[in-house]
């Protein structure tokens, strides 16, 4: 009675290779050194399974990569364990490819016959790094998209191919749809495939080499094979590459870190600069060597001096036949261990002390957690873009900074965080006409102060000089008034925060209207108040502070309806076409704080 | 003398079978290979970028004490299938130099394609990558900057007195001369 062994091997051959590959005497013995191997193969079988599944759900266009990696990250159960493996596991591939040289260094594990050993891995190294860059560049999130352009802009540098392999790479002179599609394509066929091929070529390698190297004891004589002694220590090895792999996925979760786990920032705008651009964590050394050479020298430092450093290594069989060669190699591959360590080190502490790439990587993580917000009500055929673009939170602050700073505050920053370093000369709109900020203008100590009209040309103007005088003079009945045209004034605004209060105070807030016309009050000698006023010569209280008011006023201040021809140093942003409908829309929304969480779908 | 003998060579004759082969099968897979190259280095054949004009702003946006401003340029653009009508291309600074003078810089870094930060405090502009700085006027300010050029300076045109008309190109990053990418 043949055994189904027998019949598999009789037509296929097989179970005699499988036995061969099992049982054949392992040269040098079993060993935990050569775990390494299989660690190494372990991680790139994790990248190639989660890789797979991932790209199942991935969707290559500047319009919905970002969107299908957010979905797939955010709205699909375990999602973000996929992808947190993938990320990790790309990473400890690199770190176990780097321990390999210096391990194969260390032990001469280069020698004759076993160079390929050496070379092979010094092969897996570039190939590894364009893993890492492609597969940033995937998720085009803004930390993707500034991180993959800079090693394409160093391409660009490098003779001879810098003229053209860029655009190929680009698929086009911009990056676009094909950008992705070819990232995708060599990420997820080419270059793993020829990964998985070199990891093969070192594993086979591995017995072949080490079977001639006399200087192995008993490598001729080999006693054990791989099943099941050295298969164990595989098996072990691997597990725990497995379970570091799930502690660093598991951990941001667990110490209930804010930013999810594996980052996704706001989708990539290449309008939209990004202060907080830095390489993986792993290639931050070069990221440090590049700022050590001035203007024009860079190729030096990307392109020359790695060469070179490369091709050292590649030496090193024929260095090693020297007396003191193998001495060199191991002090070589030391020295530079040690100096991309240091120089890694060097530009994370310098990076945790500069307090304007600190803000500006939380000024990303905050942009981050608003799109992913937006995103999750849904996302336009248009992509995600399209809502950060329209989305008051995000463009409002960045607005402010950029066009209104130079002279107002919001909440004494510039509306990103940042401290300009001339003093305001405008007053400080957070919480324009809220009850509170209105209080503040109409208190005769703070009137006059920068917050205020203080640093404008109205510090000497009519409105000061009422509050200073008038108002702090007034009588117990017009103290008493005070409030209620506070209160008035505040709710033809109508702001989002006040909505419950204005809705309460509504008698209030009628009596206070009121009162805004009497005498006593005095708004109306120089403000117009719903009633049209030929001579008013203050800005318009109908509507002070509504969405077409605000809008109205940053178009143009310089109407009669608002600081005519007394209008101090504000651009008429509108009438002068420096900010389109949109953005001045923008720009009122959000200091109106009107920008409403998406509904959930 | 006998004739010169042809030897029978099968030494030979398998190296041409053997090279026929190799020629057929090389020849065979070259074709596939051939085609889709052919596709792939398409974006080589696209022409390298003329700059389109678009207008920005009017010329009583920029400040007359000649600080520079941001403007972020929108102009129809396609993305391989996609046609944009108004989708930003870039960002240029402008900054008033006169009267009826005005200096355009590419928002980019020559360095490594970062965009640049206005910082006054440093004396110009700030590249948040690697620490290159500029002058206002766009020229390296500092020695030991690794911007291997200035700010790249963009065509500028008023027309009709008033409104400013910028050419917009990029630039190959990382070179010294200003070369259209």
């Amino acid at each position: 009675m043949k055994t189904l062994a027998d019949r598999v091997e009789m037509r296929t051959g097989l179970v005699s290779r499988l036995r061969r590959l099992f049982w054949a005497p392992l040269p040098g013995g079993v060993t935990w050194r050569r775990s390494w191997l299989a660690a190494l193969g372990f991680t790139f079988l994790v990248q190639a399974v989660t890789g797979f599944f991932l790209l199942t759900g991935y969707s290559a266009s500047t319009q919905t990569a970002w969107e299908s990696v957010f979905h797939l990250q955010f709205q699909t159960p375990g999602g973000w364990l996929l992808r947190g493996l993938h990320v990790v596991a790309a990473q400890a591939f690199v770190v176990l490819l780097a321990l390999h040289l210096l391990q194969v260094v260390i032990a001469g594990a280069y020698r004759a016959p076993r160079e390929l050993n050496l070379w092979l891995v010094l092969v897996l190294l570039p190939l590894a790094i364009a893993q890492s860059v492609t597969g940033w560049l995937l998720p085009f999130d803004q930390k993707g998209y500034w991180a993959a352009r800079v090693p394409l802009n160093i391409l660009g540098v490098v003779p001879g191919v810098g003229s053209w392999l860029p655009q190929v790479l680009l698929g086009g002179a911009e990056v676009g749809h094909h950008t992705l599609t070819r990232f995708l394509a060599l990420h997820a066929t080419l270059l793993p495939l020829t990964i998985g091929g070199v990891l093969l070529a070192l594993w086979r390698l591995d017995r072949h080499g080490v079977e001639r190297d006399s200087t192995v004891p008993g490598a001729a004589r080999p006693e054990a094979s791989w099943w099941p002694d050295q298969a164990l220590r595989d098996a072990v090895v691997c597990l725990a590459v497995l379970v570091t792999l799930l502690f660093l996925v598991l951990r941001p979760r667990l110490t209930g870190a804010e930013e999810p786990f594996p980052e996704l920032l706001a989708p990539a705008d290449p309008a939209e600069p990004f202060a907080a651009a830095r390489p993986e964590w792993f290639m931050l050394f070069l990221f440090q060597f590049l700022k050590y050479f001035p203007a024009g020298t860079e190729v030096w430092g990307a392109v020359v001096i790695p060469t070179l450093v490369f091709l050292v290594m590649a030496a090193m069989p024929w260095i090693g036949r020297w007396r003191l060669g193998a001495r060199f190699n191991t002090a070589f591959i030391l020295a530079l261990a040690l100096g991309a360590v240091s120089l890694g080190v060097l530009a994370w502490r310098e990076d945790r002390a500069n307090a304007h790439y600190q803000a500006a990587v939380r000024a990303a993580r905050e942009a981050g957690a608003r799109a992913r917000a937006l995103a999750a009500g849904g996302i336009p055929p248009g992509g995600a873009l399209e809502l950060v673009h329209a989305d008051p939170g995000l463009q409002g602050p960045k607005l402010f900074a950029r066009h209104c700073a130079s002279c107002h505050r919001y909440e004494g920053h510039d509306g990103l965080g940042g401290i300009p370093t001339d003093p305001p000369s405008a007053a400080d709109l957070k919480g324009f006409a809220s009850r509170e900020w209105l209080a503040g203008l109409l208190n005769p100590e703070r009137v006059a102060t920068a917050h205020y009209f203080g640093g404008t040309r109205f510090a000497e103007g009519r409105m000061v000089r009422f509050v200073q005088r008038d108002v702090a003079g007034f009588s117990e009945t017009q103290r008493a008034a005070l409030p209620k045209v506070i209160a008035a004034v505040s709710a033809e605004a109508g702001l989002p925060a006040q909505v419950e209060a204005d809705a309460r105070d509504a008698a209030f807030i009628a009596e206070g209207r009121e009162l805004i016309r009497t005498r006593e009050m005095k708004c109306t000698g120089c403000h117009q108040f719903h009633v049209p006023d030929e001579d008013a010569i203050a800005p318009d209280l109908t509507g002070y502070g509504s969405r077409a008011w605000l809008m109205d006023f940053i178009r143009d201040p310089a109407h009669p309806r608002f600081y005519g021809r007394r209008n101090d140093r504000m651009p008429r942003f509108g009438a002068e076409a420096v900010l389109t409908e949109r953005e001045v829309g923008l720009i009122a929304d959000w200091l109106r704080g009107h920008w409403p969480e998406p509904a959930a779908p | 003398m006998n004739e010169p003998r042809i030897p029978r060579d099968p030494a030979r004759r398998d190296f041409l079978r053997g090279a026929a082969a190799a020629v057929l099968g090389g020849a065979t897979l070259a074709m596939p290979v051939g085609a889709g190259l052919f596709v792939f280095l398409d974006p080589l054949r696209a022409p390298r970028g003329a700059g389109t004009w678009s207008r920005v702003t009017r010329l009583s946006a920029l400040p007359a004490d000649g600080m520079p401003r941001r403007f972020t340029l929108r102009a129809e653009r396609v993305n391989a299938w996609t046609r944009y009508s108004a989708t930003p291309l870039g960002a240029v600074y402008l900054r008033r130099t006169g009267e009826q003078s005005v200096q355009a810089l590419h928002a980019t870094c020559p360095h490594a394609g970062c965009l640049v930060d206005y910082a006054p405090a440093r004396g110009g502009f700030l590249c948040p990558c690697h620490n290159s700085t500029f002058a206002v006027d766009g020229a390296v300010n500092d020695p030991a900057s690794p911007s291997p050029r200035g700010l790249d300076a963009l065509e500028v045109e008023i027309r009709h007195g008033e409104e400013v008309w910028v050419r917009f190109q990029n630039f190959r990053v990382g070179v010294r001369e200003k070369v259209p990418a």
